[in-house]
């Protein structure tokens, strides 16, 4: 469904991509992990193209995607739910949700769209005419993830939705993921919390310093990569700071 | 003094600086650009009511609806030309582009029209006045506040209401990720400069009609007036703006009854004053908005 091949992204001289390779099929759910700084934001960016690329191709359902504007991406079926959440605070839930369903203005379709995400999300039921800001961080990843699904995508990818949860919300957060996998979504999944990606994918691929350094199944991951240790810190977070 | 004919004329001065101020945010909240060429948008629409009302036979209304939907084509056709091709580049690049846009419009009047002013023809109730009690108003400041309202309860629907307002409301928020949401940036920000440009032209009705006359430097002050306005009430919101504009007026109508005569010509200084008060003490404004500072990449 989506292929990268040999992709190179700068954020001016600073080269953040130097020429990664990866693939999505339909109907699977496919984690990117690394470290901060790795490149996997700048993955997703130049996905949906947010950022142009230098070189490289992204083809997505057999059409080059890449240099094509955010807009269009998103209305070709790909939704982007942002590194940290990015919800309009300003807005009410009513109005994210509705802007999410910008790329398909078809009023009896938002409709439904929406009963689907009081049902995924009871929560945003309660809020609808709250301020998006006024959300806890949890309300916040829901919300953004609901409002990615309402454009109806074909691939959904979540950049760190854990980022900043409790740990109950992240439990949450991952069996809505996977929840949303088992409906037959195709989920492109950034985390930094490996161990629990790993757990929900069916692939990863690793990132290190802007080039993939691994790809293959979770059990193939865990066997040859002491994740805890040298990639992610374990359960020293700040060794993940200090990289920033 | 400070009586009805007081307090009308301060809420038709304030609400003529709230649509003005209004126009100015709009392009500034999306773009983060202080367009310097909006005032020629209202000498724009000044010229069109000189012109068409040349020929008397055209109503007074047809003359001021052309007016203002040229104000706004004008507003469009810079945003086209102009702005977009350096929207991507610097912040300084917008601007130094929005002053020359600024002298290319006001030098186009001077060579096809005429350097002096011009006399612009208005219908007879602009200069009548109404007796209410002992208060003396002119019909011109009842028909501004009737106007403000009017369009306020407007632009509110839109930007409550409509798709539309919405992804703008979320563009000056959050550019990049309502892009994301498939709003089309051009389509946006084309939105922001034509409301600019019609606010521009509706304040230039009764900005005009003061004088009945127009210069090719008639919108430097108007310009001025929506700058330090937004500055006192907030550069980040719609609602900044409106109140900058309501604050401006009730100043400048309390400075020129409680200043003495000698030193009445001195108005703008002490308004000058207040702003750098402001700019000292509150920089934010009086309504602290929720923008952030994202520029359209």
């Amino acid at each position: 469904m989506l292929t990268v091949q040999n992709l190179y992204a700068s954020y001016g001289a600073i080269t953040a991509l130097h020429g990664v390779s990866l693939e999505v099929a339909e109907g699977e759910i496919v984690a990117l992990l690394g470290i901060n700084g790795a490149g996997k934001s700048t993955t997703l960016k130049s996905i949906t193209g947010v950022l142009r690329p230098v070189r490289g191709s992204i083809t997505f359902l057999g059409e080059e995607i890449a240099n094509k504007s955010p807009e269009s991406t998103v209305k070709k079926g790909i939704s982007l739910v942002p590194e940290g959440r990015d919800i309009f605070g300003s807005l009410t839930v009513e109005e994210n949700l509705r802007l999410g369903a910008f790329a398909n203005r078809d009023r009896a379709r938002y409709k439904t769209d929406l009963d689907e995400m009081f049902q995924l999300f009871p929560i945003l039921k309660e809020r609808f005419h709250q301020a998006g800001g006024l959300l806890s961080g949890g309300e916040q990843q829901m919300l953004a993830i609901a409002r990615a699904l309402m454009s109806r995508p074909k691939l959904l990818m979540l950049d760190e939705p854990s980022l900043g949860l409790s740990p109950t919300m992240t439990d949450q957060i991952f069996e809505l993921i996977s929840g949303l996998h088992e409906r037959g979504t195709t989920i492109l999944l950034v985390e930094q919390n490996a161990e629990r990606a790993l757990e929900i994918v069916d692939r990863a691929y690793l990132l290190t310093t802007g080039s993939l350094e691994f790809s293959g199944t979770p059990d193939e991951l865990r066997r040859k990569v002491d994740i805890a240790s040298v990639y992610f810190g374990g359960e020293d977070d700040d060794h993940c700071e200090v990289q920033l | 003094m400070i009586d009805l004919e007081f307090i009308i004329n301060t809420v038709s001065l304030g609400s003529l600086y709230a649509l003005l101020s209004l126009g100015l945010v709009f392009v500034y909240g999306i773009l983060k650009l202080v367009n310097f060429a909006y005032g020629e948008y209202i000498m724009v629409a000044g010229y069109a009511m000189h012109v068409i009302g040349q020929n008397r036979g055209i109503p007074w209304y047809v003359t001021m609806a052309i007016a203002v939907l040229l104000a706004a084509a004008v507003s469009y056709a810079t945003e086209l030309v102009a702005f977009r091709p350096v929207r991507t580049k610097s912040l300084t690049a917008l601007i130094v582009t929005s002053f020359a846009v600024s002298v290319f419009l006001q030098n186009v009047v001077l060579i096809t029209i005429s350097p002096r002013s011009r006399a612009v023809p208005l219908p007879a109730f602009f200069s009548q006045t109404l007796t209410l009690g002992t208060a003396t108003i002119p019909v011109r400041n009842l028909v501004i506040i009737g106007t403000t309202i009017v369009l306020l309860i407007g632009l509110t629907f839109v930007m409550k209401k409509t798709v539309l307002g919405i992804a703008m409301r979320a563009a000056a928020d959050k550019f990049t990720t309502t892009r994301l949401m498939g709003v089309p940036a051009n389509l946006v920000i084309s939105a922001t400069f034509i409301i600019s440009g019609l606010l521009a032209g509706v304040v230039a009705i009764f900005w005009v009609g003061r004088s009945a006359s127009v210069d090719p430097l008639i919108g430097a002050a108007p310009l001025l007036i929506a700058f330090i306005a937004t500055v006192m009430g907030g550069m980040h919101s719609l609602v900044g703006a409106v109140i900058g504009g309501f604050v401006y007026g009730l100043l400048f109508n309390i400075l020129s009854i409680m200043l003495p005569a000698t030193m009445i010509s001195y108005r703008d200084a002490f308004m000058f004053m207040i702003v750098i008060l402001f700019l000292l003490f509150r920089p934010e404004g009086i309504w602290r908005g929720g923008y952030t500072e994202e520029r359209v990449g």
